[in-house]
């Protein structure tokens, strides 16, 4: 399994954050996934995850997010608040949405906001800011389950904007949008790692982020 | 730490509300169940008065289980069980609460029907206020057992009939501690007092002990 990084990172600087990432081994229904996997992301920094299906892209964010066990390695973001877990520092977001269908578009996002963001944080955006940022003002009081699969993703993808936490881990956060939301997310990304924060993609398709490093998975066995 | 878990309690009310009504599901299904008892057993008024308790108690076991089946399934389906451990809030107080709100919108329904329910089943006035105070005491145990087997069936499609299995037999004590009250407000060699507050100690055993359980189950199939 190959394990080149493009650009090293470099060291954080006071106060910013690094998640480090050493030796990582994740095996799931009694096969090996990961293997020895190394790579560190700074604050600021996003990293690109790619690779054919079944390489483990979804397994490692899955395992960054402690949703999966792993046999060996460590999984550490430094810099942060000491306290604080590394999951409850991370947005993961999956396939899936974490949407009910029965509620509307600001009843989810409020919510979150409320159950993801309990530290009060200037970065927290409202739920009107971050739909703004999706593009999706106009249809904040329609319920979930009458909006297209791309405003669903664009839903989820405001519930990264209403709590701020450091560490984004996408799973295929472009799926089903289109150009003009692609463009508005890309410019969200960036302003979130202006912001300090790290963002881990796994993806098939550009981000629209130039400075993003990569992380290629070998082929599935 | 109370804000999210009101937020999480008012999204559960909501959704229970909104979709399909489920509370109303489960009284329906309640009424279905103590309406057809009489045709199967005769309609002896004197029978009925005494088997009543024990039919509403069944009854509303019943009734609270149909209701059960989605109570994660539908967060697993969704993706919000994932992002429930990713919250500062422990998932055994999001169970907790979960279970509450539930128990807010399909029990309480079933408490106030089932002295309109009793009166079918020839129950007089006492007999009506010890069925309705053993349910008040004795369904938030039924959910919150439930919620074990509801945890641990999250991952299987249909798995309502298997929760049912896994869960009537952790009932039993829930069963014969809350219809012997009932049965006792009404007249009887046993006091009221002794079998109820063993229905209390049991709701409260259930309170400290499922909302762990039910969250080691999620965990567990979460991986």
């Amino acid at each position: 399994m190959s394990r080149d990084i493009a650009q090293p990172a470099p060291p954080p600087a006071d106060g910013a954050m690094r998640l480090c990432v050493e030796n990582l081994s994740v095996s799931r229904g009694g096969r090996l996934i990961l293997d020895r996997l190394s790579f560190s992301v700074s604050s600021g920094q996003a990293l690109v995850v790619s690779g054919p299906n079944g390489a483990g892209k979804s397994t490692l964010l899955r395992a960054l997010a402690g949703l999966l066990p792993h046999m060996a390695g460590s999984i550490a973001l430094a810099g942060g608040p000491s306290d604080v877990e590394l999951p409850q520092q991370a947005h993961y977001l999956a396939h899936s949405d974490g949407l009910k269908s029965a509620l509307t578009v600001e009843e989810n996002l409020d919510f979150w906001s409320r159950y993801l963001g309990q530290e009060p944080d200037p970065r927290n955006r409202s739920v009107d800011a971050a739909l703004a940022v999706v593009g999706l003002c106009r249809i904040a009081g329609a319920p979930v389950g009458a909006l297209s699969a791309g405003q669903k993703r664009r839903v989820a993808l405001a519930r990264l904007l209403v709590a701020f936490r450091p560490l984004w881990l996408l799973d295929e956060p472009l799926t089903a949008l289109d150009r003009a939301s692609r463009e508005k997310f890309a410019a969200a990304m960036r302003d979130h790692c202006a912001e300090g924060g790290l963002i881990v993609a796994a993806t098939h398709e550009p981000l629209g982020l130039d400075e993003a490093s990569t992380l290629a998975l070998g082929s599935a066995a | 730490m109370s804000a999210p878990l009101a937020a999480l309690f008012l999204r559960e009310w909501r959704v229970a509300r909104r979709i399909g009504g489920s509370g109303a599901m489960g009284v329906v299904f309640f009424l279905t169940l103590v309406a057809i008892v009489p045709f199967a057993v005769g309609p002896d008024p004197n029978l009925l008065a005494r088997i009543g308790p024990a039919i509403l108690w069944i009854a509303a076991l019943l009734a609270t289980l149909l209701c059960l089946d989605r109570l994660f399934q539908a967060d697993a389906e969704d993706g919000s069980l994932d992002l429930f451990h990713l919250a500062e809030t422990p998932l055994e107080l999001a169970v907790l609460v979960k279970c509450a709100a539930h128990w807010a919108a399909t029990g309480l329904p079933l408490i106030l029907a089932a002295p309109f329910l009793g009166l079918m089943l020839q129950q007089e006035t006492m007999a009506l206020w010890g069925v309705v105070a053993t349910l008040l005491v004795g369904t938030p145990a039924l959910t919150l057992i439930g919620a074990i087997g509801a945890a641990a069936t999250v991952t299987v499609r249909r798995g309502g009939l298997l929760m049912a299995l896994l869960v009537l037999p952790l009932t039993i004590p829930v069963l014969i501690f809350g219809v012997s009250a009932a049965e006792a407000a009404s007249g009887g060699t046993v006091p009221f007092s002794a079998p109820f507050a063993i229905l209390c100690a049991i709701t409260l055993a259930a309170l400290a002990l499922c909302p762990f359980a039910a969250a080691a189950a999620l965990r567990y199939l979460g991986e």
